[in-house]
């Protein structure tokens, strides 16, 4: 197992230094640069242009920039913001918790209702049911969130007025962020309602980012749970005169998770990438708006710091995964 | 007995409760955007001045509520000298600065305080001048102060003079600008003790109608209302803006009541609005102009026949149609109508596609190619440029030009356009700072501009002169003259095509009132009041 870790957390080097590359350039292939933006139509003199490039240090060769960048990474600094002159670190450190208290409960919901959505269709293989829940995982997979997201907060807040529009908690209750994480700062401010409000604010956008997992997962829990299905061990344990409860519940569900766990490793990614726009319909303040932002004014720091601290989540996250599997299927570490 | 003496404690109790609450008034502004930061004078968005520098801040001089008049602030009044050079404010006494949990003043606002806030944006070896990694000072740049000053003199505690290298007509009215806020020297002292200058921008501290709580980055901005304003404390206790980016959104939360006040609605949803009992809407033009420049450099667009006839051929109804979907309206001169010295006797070029042909044979132009460049990115001015350009094209087409459209990314597309030798007419358009018309006329049509914010690469001695000689005559009357002069020989020259300024709407709740829209395009609070 420590052999597996160790190769897994090699593999991490080279990838990271590619990150560091893809985000460092990223923003720079781009048309366009920051003090261009930031004059506007005002414009300015190209003495001032070069005197403002020359004071963020983009008038260097680029490989020098790279090299500044890389040396401020691994000596974990990563710049500050050319818009709001903050570091960068601190700046992704007071949004990230935003975003991940509603990535974690996207995949809750996604597979809280994907799992058994799954096996219900894969257990009545071609009945209506089935195809009515692998249609709607299709269309859920296709549906543009914006489209989406716009359409359950007019319904749901606007005519129905079940739930708030927009935001983390009611601007009634007013307390400092402890951990960042509003269900947990709501709790710990003690002030009465305030977690309800934090809740019920994360019912819509919750929906929205877990739609497309949801189908992922719904699918995917389907083929798995097929495939094991179809297993001689299933068989032996309906000949054994197992309830198919049992049988579906015990000794093929374990089994079909495996790549279902994995999936929702991967997902993490589009979870991320889902994010910039739910978060932008729901005026949540995480990291997906804020890279939006910061892409749109070529705020670079901003740029290549965010997409680094996000790559690096994501790789933390399949690295777990990763060891989770192998825990899970001991096959994986032989190989 | 118990349990009634009980009962009705816990009733007086939640009357008390309620009659507490009831007193804080609380009015929530969706605002569009966060702000970059917290001290205005770096920045130059919209947006961060209404958290700012109109909201915690205020200036020597101020731009009246509602108008573009410059009334006393901070000063409570000034003297110009005979040859325009000095300035002289006399500042109001006993004004304080704001008490937070981060900052106690001391001492009043003095002449310190003014000669700081100027200093430190103008003086490179000033302490402040890089308080923080990577800072500019874009609009006190921008309006040529380092240029124009030659000195702050503190002539007593009280009494501050600003002596300029020339005179400058629309002096007061650049310091009734937002990069002129006033802050304080004793807070920055404070800061610097501590080694924490950044949080100058972080957590500001002004002498304006309400006072910094906190902020939550891109969520919510808190303020309350400054008691010791030397104005008079503000009919609401409490000031939110609840940061929205998405413009449906922050119409289903006026709607839903979760914010009073919003700006920036989409035009497609303003019937929706207007059709809610419980909303009301606002609306005033826009200070700013949406043009089409040709490059009065490059033949055939130095004839101004040739421009003419382009102009007569444009079909602004149509375009305010299908582009403003009603929130604008068709423009005339390069300054809007809500600005002092316009020139409502201008008569506009008449659409007129069989005349306008007619003209450009006279000129013996045929078979004329041409480029529109069409801005990437939605304006006040412009909100749909594709959609412009297309409508210009057909129009063009009419008449027998053939017309290409051609669009860079924005950074790109604002520096290419600048070029002398640019081929074809750009579309882009300009929103007032300080309501001057200089700031129109002399930034986008001056000689010293061509080959940068003059698009229209043109540069007409008559024009000039008379814009020239406003700038620095003090008398308004005076000036109000040359620039109706300036006008119209613009008319007569038709370097742009002046299309549209847009109209602006601002939704709110019919719980709110007091609110006045400003014509410079900012958001301001003081005097709002809310019902219950």
């Amino acid at each position: 197992m420590l052999r597996f870790l160790f190769i897994r957390l090699w593999l991490l080097i080279p990838t990271f230094f590619g990150v560091t590359i893809a985000a460092f350039g990223f923003i720079r292939l781009l048309p366009g640069d920051p003090v261009l933006l930031m004059a506007g139509e005002r414009g300015t003199t190209p003495e001032r242009y070069e005197q403002l490039m020359q004071q963020f240090g983009y008038d260097r060769p680029i490989w020098e920039q790279y090299l500044d960048f890389l040396g401020g990474v691994l000596s974990g600094d990563l710049g500050n913001s050319l818009v709001t002159k903050k570091p960068v670190f601190t700046e992704f450190l007071t949004l990230f918790p935003a975003t991940l208290e509603l990535s974690v409960c996207a995949i809750l919901f996604a597979a809280a209702l994907g799992i058994p959505a799954g096996i219900v269709a894969a257990t009545r293989r071609g009945s209506w049911l089935d195809q009515s829940i692998m249609g709607t995982a299709l269309i859920g997979y296709s549906m543009p969130i914006f489209w989406w997201g716009l359409l359950l907060i007019i319904f749901f807040s606007g005519m129905l007025q079940w739930t708030p529009v927009s935001g983390r908690v009611s601007l009634m209750f007013f307390f400092p962020p402890v951990t960042g994480f509003m269900l947990l700062d709501s709790i710990i401010s003690g002030q009465k309602g305030a977690f309800t409000s934090a809740l019920s604010h994360l019912i819509l956008p919750t929906i929205v980012l877990g739609t497309i997992p949801l189908a992922v997962i719904a699918r995917q829990t389907r083929s798995a749970m097929l495939e094991v299905l179809g297993e001689d061990y299933v068989r032996t344990a309906r000949a054994k005169g197992l309830t198919p409860l049992r049988v579906v519940g015990l000794h093929a569900l374990r089994n079909a998770l495996i790549p279902v766990v994995t999936t929702i490793g991967l997902l993490v990614g589009t979870l991320l990438g889902g994010a910039i726009l739910t978060e932008t319909i729901f005026s949540w303040p995480g990291i997906g708006k804020w890279m939006v932002e910061s892409i749109s004014r070529r705020d670079y720091p901003s740029v290549q710091g965010g997409l680094l601290l996000i790559a690096v989540v994501v790789m933390v996250v399949n690295l777990v995964v990763d060891l989770l599997y192998g825990l899970i299927n001991p096959r994986i570490r032989v190989s | 007995m118990k349990h009634r003496l009980l009962g009705a404690v816990a009733a007086a109790a939640l009357v008390i409760g309620l009659a507490a609450t009831a007193q804080a008034k609380t009015l929530v502004y969706c605002s569009e955007g966060s702000p970059e930061g917290f001290d205005p004078a770096p920045f130059t968005a919209g947006t961060t001045f209404d958290a700012s520098g109109q909201a915690v801040y205020s200036r020597l001089v101020e731009f009246e509520n509602g108008t573009t008049k410059t009334i006393p602030g901070l000063a409570e009044s000034w003297e110009v000298s005979d040859d325009g050079l000095e300035y002289t404010f006399k500042l109001r006494s006993g004004v304080k600065f704001h008490t937070t949990e981060y900052f106690t003043p001391t001492r009043d606002f003095n002449a310190d305080d003014v000669i700081f806030s100027f200093e430190r944006q103008w003086k490179k070896d000033h302490a402040w001048y890089q308080y923080t990694p990577g800072i500019a000072w874009e609009y006190f740049d921008g309006m040529s102060m380092p240029d124009l000053l030659k000195e702050i003199v503190k002539v007593d505690d009280m009494t501050v003079k600003f002596v300029l290298n020339r005179p400058e007509a629309p002096m007061v009215a650049n310091l009734a600008m937002d990069f002129a806020s006033i802050v304080s020297k004793e807070y920055a002292d404070q800061l610097d003790a501590a080694g924490q200058k950044e949080m100058l921008n972080q957590q500001p501290v002004g002498t304006g109608p309400f006072q910094f709580v906190a902020y939550q980055k891109d969520a919510v901005i808190r303020y309350q209302a400054n008691p010791s304003y030397f104005r008079g404390k503000q009919p609401i206790d409490d000031l939110i803006f609840a940061i929205t980016t998405d413009a449906s959104v922050r119409q289903q939360k006026l709607k839903a009541g979760e914010c009073h006040i919003t700006a920036y609605p989409n035009p497609a949803d303003l019937d929706d609005l207007r059709a809610d009992p419980n909303l009301q809407m606002m609306e005033q033009e826009g200070l700013n102009v949406g043009y089409l420049a040709y490059n009065a450099k490059q033949a055939p667009f130095d004839n101004p026949k040739v421009r003419k006839a382009l102009n007569m051929a444009i079909n602004k109804d149509a375009i305010l149609e299908a582009v403003f979907q009603g929130a604008g309206q068709p423009a005339k001169n390069p300054i809007p109508p809500t600005m002092w010295s316009y020139n409502d006797k201008v008569m506009d070029d008449p659409y007129n596609p069989g005349a306008a042909k007619n003209m450009l044979d006279e000129v013996g132009v045929k078979g004329l190619k041409m480029k529109i460049w069409a801005m990437p990115v939605q304006r006040p001015y412009n909100p749909n440029a594709r959609r412009m350009a297309e409508l210009i094209q057909a129009d063009f087409a009419a008449i027998g030009v053939e017309a290409e459209i051609v669009s860079y990314e924005w950074g790109e597309y604002l520096e290419l356009s600048k070029a002398e030798d640019r081929d074809g007419a750009v579309l882009l358009g300009w929103t007032g700072d300080n309501g001057d018309p200089d700031n129109f006329l002399a930034v986008l049509l001056g000689c010293d501009a061509v080959g940068g914010a003059n698009r229209a690469q043109w540069c007409n001695e008559e024009f000039d002169g008379l814009i020239q000689k406003a700038k620095v005559t003090s008398d308004v009357a005076e000036r109000t003259k040359l620039y109706e002069e300036a006008q119209v020989v613009f008319k007569r020259e038709s370097p742009w095509a002046t299309i549209a300024h847009s109209v602006v709407f601002m939704p709110m709740s019919k719980k709110v009132s007091g609110y006045k829209m400003s014509p410079l395009g900012v958001h301001r609070f003081d005097g709002v009041d809310i019902s219950e």
